[in-house]
Formats: C-alpha cells, structure tokens, sequence
C-alpha cells in the first residue's frame, strides 16, 4: 500500500484469515497486518489510541456478534473513522450486500477467489491500486517518493 | 470494469479528457465512456432519468461551475446515486482535498502522472481493480 501503516482485516474465518498473511508474505508486503475476528472487535481497535490507524480495511461480511454491514454503518458515521478505505472481501456475491456496501461507500467488493493463485492476483491488484492511490494521512513528501520511483522500477 | 455500462469522466480539460479516453481504448477497457466538463452538468446528466448509471465516476477536482467537492457532496446526499463508486483523478496534491475527498468515501485518489506511459499505467490500475470488483447493478 502506499504508507507503511497496517492493514486492518476484519475476518472471523482462521483458514481466510491465514490465506491472507500468506498472500502479503508470498508478495513481500511491507505493510503490517492487524486481525480483529468482528465488527465489534474491529470498532474496539479502532477507537483505541494505542493502536495506529489502518491505511485500508478489508472487511468480511458474514460474520458473528457485528457483521460487515453493520460495522459499516457505524465506522461511516464516526468522523474519526469514516476517511478510512474500506474494501469488502467475502464469499457473498448476493446483490443485496453489494448494493448495500456500496450504499455505505466501500472502496471496492472483491468475492474471494478459491484457487490461491487467483487469491495472490486479487491481493497484488488490491495492494497496486492502493499504492497509486492518496490515503488521507497527511504522510506525503519522502514516502510518495519512494513509492513513485518503486513504481517505475 | 463492466464494459457494457458506461465509465463517466467529470473533466473540464479537453487535453486531459482525451488522454483518459485514448488510454481506455489502448486498453481496450471500456466501450463508452461520457465525458461532461463540470459537476453541474454530470450531476443533470446522472438525474436526468433516461440516461444510463454508470458503473464507475472518474472526477477531476479544479472544475469551473461545480468542482469535484461540491459534486461529490451532492452525489452521496442522493440516496439514488451515492451507490456509485467515485475515484478522484487530478492534478492536485494538496492534502486538504485528499482528507476532502476521503471524508465523502472516494474510492480512490490519483494523482495524474504527467508522462504518458506512467498515465497509462494508472489508468489500467484502475480498470484492473474495478475488474476484479464487483458493482452495484445499475438502478
């Protein structure tokens, strides 16, 4: 991604979870990879001025105690946390939650794909366009350097 | 992207708006792409009711009449349009319309490299990433 913050994966699922991890190993990630298993959880860590503050969040939908959709329309609302990307990453490609995503204003939906070279592509896709991309952390100068020269290398 | 909808292109530079609709086609990207030079005509252009939804908004920010904020302010107040991705395309830097932008949930920001090639390549990131995502049908 562009800033050397973490990513935050919202995701209940171990196996996915671990599929992930092993996708930024496997693409020499830089960025650090923070794990919260709900959307309850997920709003803890946000709130808690001891963690940093994710560059994006990849967001899960199904899952127990706060699902995606719900942790969405809270995370939209609070003005600390609402600038954040959020992408959504699931199994789900019912209409109905990609319409209501979106009406919640994820910067992308990507159904998960099940062969893992297909996974890693998704991932490096993702992590390309969240390097071009501004993040609004105020971090520019040196850092946007680096990335554009790693870009034209 | 998805072919069959139309990419709309909020862009008052004619210069600009046919560099993005020549990369497009180099990439062979999208069939339609309707380019309005302000935000009060793409917002007229988006309510009109005949007209397609697009699948994707790409916005210029520094536009006569409406510029990219206020059009952006006015697309996610309007609970018929604020389902539409939007991604910032502009010259600009500055950090306060980067944090501007992200505060109405822009779906990303770019920054329009001046070099052709590079300009290609960040237009083919963009059509790459809303490939692999999917979009809100069009209502």
């Amino acid at each position: 991604m562009r800033n050397a913050k973490p990513v935050l994966l919202v995701e209940d699922d171990n196996i996915d979870a671990m599929t992930v991890a092993r996708a930024f190993k496997d693409l020499k990630l830089t960025n650090s990879l923070s794990r919260c298993t709900n959307g309850e959880e997920a709003l803890a860590y946000l709130r808690d001025p001891n963690h940093k503050e994710p560059c994006v969040i990849l967001l899960d939908l199904n899952m127990p105690r706060m699902n995606g959709t719900e942790f969405l329309k809270i995370a939209k609302s609070e003005e600390r946390l609402k600038s954040i990307p959020v992408i959504v990453l699931t199994t789900s490609n019912e209409e109905r939650d990609v319409v209501e995503s979106f009406r919640l204003s994820v910067a992308g939906y990507i159904v998960k794909p099940v062969d893992y070279k297909k996974f890693v592509e998704a991932i490096r896709t993702i992590d390309l366009y969240w390097t071009l991309s501004e993040l609004p952390d105020g971090e520019t100068g040196v850092e946007n350097a680096q990335v554009e020269t790693a870009v034209a290398g | 992207m998805h072919k069959s909808r139309p990419l709309l292109l909020v862009e008052d530079d004619q210069v600009d708006a046919r560099a993005v609709k020549r990369a497009l086609d180099d990439l062979n990207m999208a069939d339609s792409v309707v380019h309005l030079p302000n935000g009060e005509e793409a917002l007229a252009y988006l309510r009109s009711g005949v007209n397609e939804r697009p699948c994707l908004i790409l916005l210029d920010l520094n536009m006569p009449r409406m510029n990219g904020i206020e059009f952006l302010r006015e697309v996610k107040n309007d609970p018929s349009l604020r389902r539409i991705p939007i991604v910032v395309l502009t010259t600009s830097r500055e950090d306060r319309d980067v944090l501007g932008t992200f505060e109405h949930s822009v779906a990303g920001y770019m920054v329009k490299p001046i070099d052709y090639p590079k300009f290609v390549q960040t237009i083919q990131a963009i059509a790459e990433y809303w490939s692999l995502s999917v979009l809100p049908a069009g209502v």
